[in-house]
């Protein structure tokens, strides 16, 4: 706006300042230097998507307070509440993470859903055509697979990207649609339960390729491999060589291919990895939440944790606490159902969320300052 | 030779919401901004259509509330993207997320539940001899037709009028255009509610015409088809036609193929239409590498005036 009155209120008037204008009047400055946002700002995002939700929620005839009400004590209000919530949480950690790593170096996977998908399926095949294994071969095979087959649905969105310039947002969309496609054909295919009457899912798993729960739970191992995740997340972008170049090229791609760092391997090894997580966390729903591949078996994770990954700014820490967060809502969404609302009111709040939160960062470029 | 009109006939009905997306699309991003909220934008602009057109049972009532609900979620996007400057990517995420939440929510009461009429038809019984042409243009309906309007209307506005020349100033160089004395700000925001409301429309047609009955996330990534597919009509409206229909075929035929009893599982028929998608930007990507994609060249990148080139 005004380049001069920008730099005058950047170094502070201190001089000036105890004269106190007669009628002080507040100016909205606008700064596209600052970028930074206050730390409260996704706090205040999650207020205001809560507030203009409760329109829609009133609209259609439903009290909103009622409804949020149920949705906190369905969440976060009993221990059967809590420990699902956890359970939530850990997909949606680990694939939030993956997509983390793609958008630390400006990398639009949107396809952990596929990813997800791919790994669930993979683990299930291990118990499909190997039946008969021992828990100590089984679960890690199970693991590897998974891993594996989230890693190469990544790298169908990487490839084309590195060497076509295939646009990555389209493809991995394109590439969610498929994997889904795929479990539907298997579930209702050739991996459906003979004895399952007619259910949509896969036999059920074995003690021996299902991950161990903590006691009488439902929380299960995967909340082991989802902190660790977060662990090797922040040591690797902290203290590793492949972080800090990862991070010289989410900074400045240009700089960093001129220091000799190949964009496209990099590009290549992120999607393995952003994939691998996706992966994982399908390994780890099927053989610790569900114990059998089915239908639907994602309420939309991989969407969500891109939601969870920009709430928590990539950071690992806020990833675990908006990976809970966000299993709550899950699980709220779920316990509101009792109200005669569907499970999409918590989809709704996502998206809302989302919005005020990339709002709420522009807002923080905008200075409100009082002239004279 | 009939086997092939029936296929274009289909092509056309599933090609038309495509159609509308992609020129909404081509419009936004040829003044320079990205929208990749298409998907929750025609659900939402289906499940608009759907509720008042059961409600009210009058057409002349649903579209307009479709347009109005667009804009509005275009207004939203040029805030955030040309006032705010956020990320525009993100943006677009959010409203896909946000309309698809949404539009589950609204339309929870009214899924599966058949539309009152269908749209009025635009008969021309002259054309029922016309070999070719009679069989496809006869008996269509008032959107397609709309549709077709909508192209030449968009082709001759980017192409052939001054106002277009300065969109397409805008898309290449904001600075260029600033200095040329053209609204910025304002023909930003125009040009992003005017094409968003085309989108809405897009999921309009997709309930009112191909399957008329609301159903959750009945889109079924059109929306994302739609994006790839302005890359693929290289921003150009008439090519988008063309390319809007190539998909309509693909989706058609996945059902022919089924219709004619083949052995393969539907689930597989139905992955064509995404599969292709991802190869035809593949091979673009090798046809053009080198070269210029046809690209609004600062679609993107937010234009603040104040800063340095």
């Amino acid at each position: 706006m005004n380049g001069k009155a920008a730099a005058a209120g950047m170094d502070g008037d201190a001089g000036s300042a105890r004269r106190r204008p007669a009628v002080p009047r507040l100016r909205f400055e606008f700064d596209p230097v600052r970028t930074g946002s206050p730390w409260w700002m996704p706090l205040a995002a999650v207020f205001a998507a809560l507030a203009v939700c409760a329109v829609f929620i009133a609209a259609g005839g439903t009290d909103p307070l009622a409804v949020y009400k149920k949705m906190l004590t369905g969440a976060f209000g009993t221990r059967f509440g809590l420990t699902e919530t956890l359970v939530k949480a850990i997909p949606l950690l680990l694939c939030g993470i993956g997509v983390s790593i793609a958008y630390r170096i400006s990398f639009w996977n949107i396809g952990a859903e596929g990813q997800f998908l791919a790994g669930a399926m993979a683990a299930t095949a291990v118990t499909i055509y190997m039946p008969d294994l021992p828990a100590v071969l089984a679960l890690p095979l199970m693991t590897a697979a998974g891993i594996a087959a989230g890693g190469l649905w990544g790298l169908l969105t990487a490839l084309p990207r590195a060497y076509f310039q295939v646009n990555e947002l389209i493809s991995s969309l394109m590439l969610n649609y498929i994997a889904l496609l795929l479990l539907d054909y298997v579930v209702f295919g050739p991996w459906r339960d003979p004895g399952g009457l007619n259910f949509p899912g896969s036999p059920m798993f074995t003690a021996d390729q299902s991950l161990p729960a903590f006691g009488s739970t439902r929380l299960h191992f995967g909340l082991v491999f989802a902190l660790a995740a977060a662990l090797l997340y922040a040591f690797t972008f902290r203290h590793t060589r492949w972080g800090y170049e990862l991070r010289l090229i989410g900074a400045n791609p240009e700089a960093a291919r001129n220091a000799g760092i190949s964009l496209n391997k990099h590009l290549l090894l992120v999607m393995l990895a952003s994939g691998g997580l996706a992966g994982l966390a399908g390994m780890a729903e099927v053989s610790g939440v569900a114990h059998r591949l089915m239908y639907g078996i994602s309420p939309g994770y991989g969407y969500t944790a891109i939601i969870v990954a920009w709430i928590a700014r990539l950071h690992p820490v806020g990833l675990i606490v908006s990976a809970f967060l966000f299993g709550g809502l899950i699980v709220g969404g779920y316990s509101v159902q009792t109200l005669g609302l569907p499970s999409a009111t918590s989809e709704m709040l996502q998206g809302a969320v989302l919005f005020f939160l990339i709002a709420g960062a522009a807002f923080g470029m905008i200075r409100i300052r009082r002239v004279r | 030779m009939d086997l092939i009109l029936q296929i274009v006939a289909a092509a056309m009905s599933s090609g038309t919401p495509l159609l509308f997306a992609v020129l909404g699309g081509i419009l936004i991003e040829r003044s320079g901004i990205i929208q990749l909220g298409a998907e929750g934008i025609m659900l939402m602009g289906a499940v608009t259509a759907a509720l008042l057109y059961l409600r009210t049972g009058s057409l002349a009532a649903a579209l307009p509330a479709v347009l109005a609900v667009s804009a509005a979620l275009g207004l939203l996007h040029a805030f955030l993207t040309v006032t705010l400057r956020v990320n525009q990517i993100v943006s677009g995420l959010a409203m896909t997320l946000f309309g698809s939440g949404l539009s589950a929510f609204l339309g929870r009461a009214i899924a599966g539940q058949p539309m009152p009429g269908a749209v009025p038809k635009l008969d021309m019984p002259v054309l029922d001899g016309v070999p070719v042409i009679g069989v496809l243009v006869a008996h269509l309906d008032v959107l397609t037709w709309l549709s077709f309007a909508l192209v030449i209307a968009l082709h001759l506005y980017i192409y052939r009028t001054s106002w277009g020349l300065h969109l397409r100033a805008l898309g290449d160089s904001p600075p260029t255009a600033d200095v040329m004395g053209i609204p910025v700000t304002a023909f930003r925001y125009g040009c992003v509610i005017a094409g968003t409301m085309l989108i809405g429309l897009g999921g309009a047609d997709l309930l009112l015409v191909f399957s008329p009955a609301w159903i959750e996330d009945m889109t079924a990534g059109r929306g994302w088809i739609a994006v790839a597919l302005i890359i693929f009509a290289r921003w150009n409206p008439l090519r988008a036609l063309l390319c809007a229909y190539f998909f309509g075929a693909l989706d058609a035929l996945g059902f022919r193929i089924q219709l004619i009893g083949s052995s393969i599982p539907s689930y597989f028929l139905k992955m064509i239409p995404y599969a292709v998608t991802i190869l035809v930007l593949m091979y673009l990507g090798w046809r053009n590498r080198g070269k210029p994609s046809g690209s609004p060249e600062s679609l993107g990148v937010p234009y603040i005036r104040e800063q340095r080139l």
